[in-house]
């Protein structure tokens, strides 16, 4: 819900109208920006384990400090977590940020934005980026609105303008339209980042170090509570590591069909994903949704079997190496976004392919 | 109960595909598309309407919107939702999440005291999900994102169960509070046509800036943080090469494709 910077595009604004708020600012800066320095990382973890993304974070915020000639933050929170901190520095953070308090041990949005948004606005980093992940983005929205930050969402390519202003891309209308964000006026300049959109560095010389964080948290914040933690392993592959993945859509018609994407997967020691109406379906979990709204991923390889190529899902896929596609209608958009096409009936196909690669 | 359901009308997806960038303006050009509830709307007036059924009171649907949106507005109320507000005013245009919020943060407030505001996770267009945690802030009030069940409003303590990509928690969290839905909360109801009817005479305002007391460098896009620059349509094409005729014959191009890219 909610009209968000696309509603100036929607309601058919003349769209003449951004480059010419970005003049404005060209001749009124604003002195106090330049007081906000540093470009800051959310490291997210649970259970004592960092979330993946956060590390790809981390690599986007090296890459962005070196065009800023800024150091790189990164903030983590919990209780008995010193641990990650360290593997932090280890992937090249240079100011470990560590809060450390039973209230914190487990995500709970109050006591987050709390420690968070004093942070921000004692130490003032000029760009901070978080994970989109259904606790990361929760933790952006409430600290961009405590700390007046202009906060995007999704972001696919983050750079730095000519004017020092950090360039965010992000996707509206399920991936069809990308948009450029930049925040002239207020800062922290902040954004948030799918899971496996970048990809993490390389450990490195640690250089940083661990500065520990004085927690106050206001009773208020405490009546949020956290109750039980559930968690529910996904798919033994996780399909955004994996080298090949094979993926079905509404063309695969009835459960009995499905085994055959399974099986082509098995063969190539690939992870199986799919698209959003199987997942409607109950043949593949949240983790194996690619596109828009769930997964994108690179793979080496990438199969489509009975998937239509609407949008939303091609957005997850675009980066892939090597499309192949199959499906038996020829007009399927999902040949336009394939490297090789295969007009055909999956189920006569697949078997033979199977047996091809079982024979070797 | 006092609940409020805010809404957010945008372009009907089942034609997106028609959606072209003005090549000279940048503009997208989106005439003739009619803007709906999205799914996750509706998920959230349908949760309000079975707390209300439990727990009585009233439901508001709330959005900002041009003023075209009063039919979607009007939809909300035919399925059963007691009073619009649209909160409409030409300065709004161009507002982001922070400005959207704020907006709706003011309406709420002068609709008066409520117990629980519900929102879709995030929206059908932008999809940010920020609005309904950045209008908790505003309203100085706990939010819930990603509620799958609504298990118990009891004693002013609501309890939810919310999901997260390792599994799912279990949150208690006091009133009045926002809550953000997913997409397994509910099945929405169908509208009958006598709540179509019913909704022509139902309650339903227009707010502006002023009514709402709001400065016009608040709101928009002067009272937004962010700002869109330079928008374009994602280039995602290949040139396929296309296999038909007998399966035996393209296994074995197939397969030559597949040893090259795992090569």
């Amino acid at each position: 819900m909610g009209i968000n910077y696309y509603s100036g595009l929607l309601s058919g604004q003349p769209q003449g109208t951004p480059p010419a708020i970005s003049a404005e600012i060209c001749e009124n800066p604003r002195p106090n920006l330049k007081e906000w320095k540093g470009i800051w990382v959310f490291a997210e973890q649970e259970e004592g384990c960092l979330a993946e993304v956060s590390l790809e974070l981390l690599s986007v915020a090296q890459f962005l400090a070196k065009k800023r000639t800024a150091e790189v933050g990164v903030i983590l929170l919990g209780y008995g977590v010193e641990s990650l901190a360290e593997q932090l520095l280890a992937w090249g953070a240079e100011r470990v940020f560590l809060a450390e308090h039973p209230a914190l041990e487990k995500y709970s949005t109050l006591p987050y934005v709390r420690v968070i948004s004093n942070l921000i606005t004692g130490i003032k980093p000029e760009i901070f980026l978080l994970p989109a992940t259904s606790l990361g983005s929760d933790l952006a929205a409430r600290v961009a609105a405590r700390v007046s930050a202009g906060l995007s969402a999704h972001c696919t390519h983050l750079d730095i303008n000519d004017k020092g202003e950090l360039r965010q891309v992000v996707p509206a209308f399920g991936g069809k339209v990308m948009a450029t964000i930049l925040c002239p006026k207020h800062r922290p300049q902040m954004a948030t980042v799918r899971p496996g959109v970048f990809r993490k560095g390389e450990p490195q010389k640690k250089r940083g170090m661990i500065e520990r964080v004085a927690v106050e948290i206001s009773p208020e914040d405490l009546k949020q509570k956290v109750l039980e933690v559930h968690r529910e392993k996904g798919p033994a592959r996780a399909i955004e590591e994996a080298d090949v993945v094979v993926a079905g859509g509404a063309g695969i018609g009835n459960k009995d069909d499905w085994k055959w994407v399974e099986s082509l997967a098995e063969v190539l020691n690939g992870a199986v994903g799919g698209t959003r109406p199987l997942l409607d379906e109950g043949w593949i979990c949240e983790d194996q949704m690619i596109g828009q709204s769930g997964k994108t991923i690179r793979p080496k390889l990438y199969i489509a079997i009975g998937i239509s190529g609407v949008i939303q899902h091609v957005v997850g896929i675009q980066d892939a190496k090597v499309i192949i596609a199959i499906n038996n209608d020829r007009r399927a958009a999902i040949f336009q976004s394939a490297d090789l096409g295969v007009a055909a009936d999956f189920r006569k196909l697949i078997p033979l392919l199977v047996g091809n690669f079982k024979k070797i | 109960m006092n609940i409020i359901v805010c809404v957010k009308p945008a372009p009907d997806p089942k034609r997106w595909d028609s959606m072209q960038l003005d090549p000279v303006t940048k503009a997208l050009q989106r005439e003739g598309i009619p803007s709906v509830l999205s799914p996750l709307d509706k998920r959230a007036l349908e949760e309000g309407l079975r707390l209300k059924e439990k727990h009585g009171g009233k439901i508001a649907v709330m959005a900002m919107a041009p003023p075209s949106a009063e039919e979607n507005l009007r939809e909300a109320l035919a399925m059963g939702a007691d009073e619009g507000y649209l909160l409409t005013d030409r300065a709004f245009a161009g507002s982001d999440t922070w400005a959207t919020s704020f907006v709706l943060s003011k309406g709420i407030g002068k609709w008066g005291t409520f117990d629980l505001i519900l929102c879709g996770s995030y929206s059908l267009d932008g999809s940010t999900g920020h609005v309904g945690t950045q209008l908790a802030e505003f309203l100085g009030i706990p939010n819930v994102s990603q509620v799958v069940v609504v298990e118990s409003i009891a004693g002013g303590i609501l309890r939810t169960k919310i999901l997260v990509e390792s599994g799912y928690r279990i949150l208690e969290s006091p009133l009045p509070a926002l809550i953000t839905v997913t997409r397994d909360i509910n099945t929405p109801r169908f509208t009958s046509l006598f709540g179509v009817i019913e909704a022509e005479s139902k309650l339903l305002v227009k707010w502006s800036a002023r009514d709402l007391e709001v400065s016009p460098d608040d709101v928009g896009f002067s009272g937004s943080p962010t700002q869109t620059g330079d928008v374009f349509l994602l280039e995602m094409k290949r040139q396929a090469k296309m296999l038909s005729g007998e399966p035996e014959g393209m296994v074995q191009e197939i397969i030559r494709k597949i040893r090259q890219a795992l090569g």
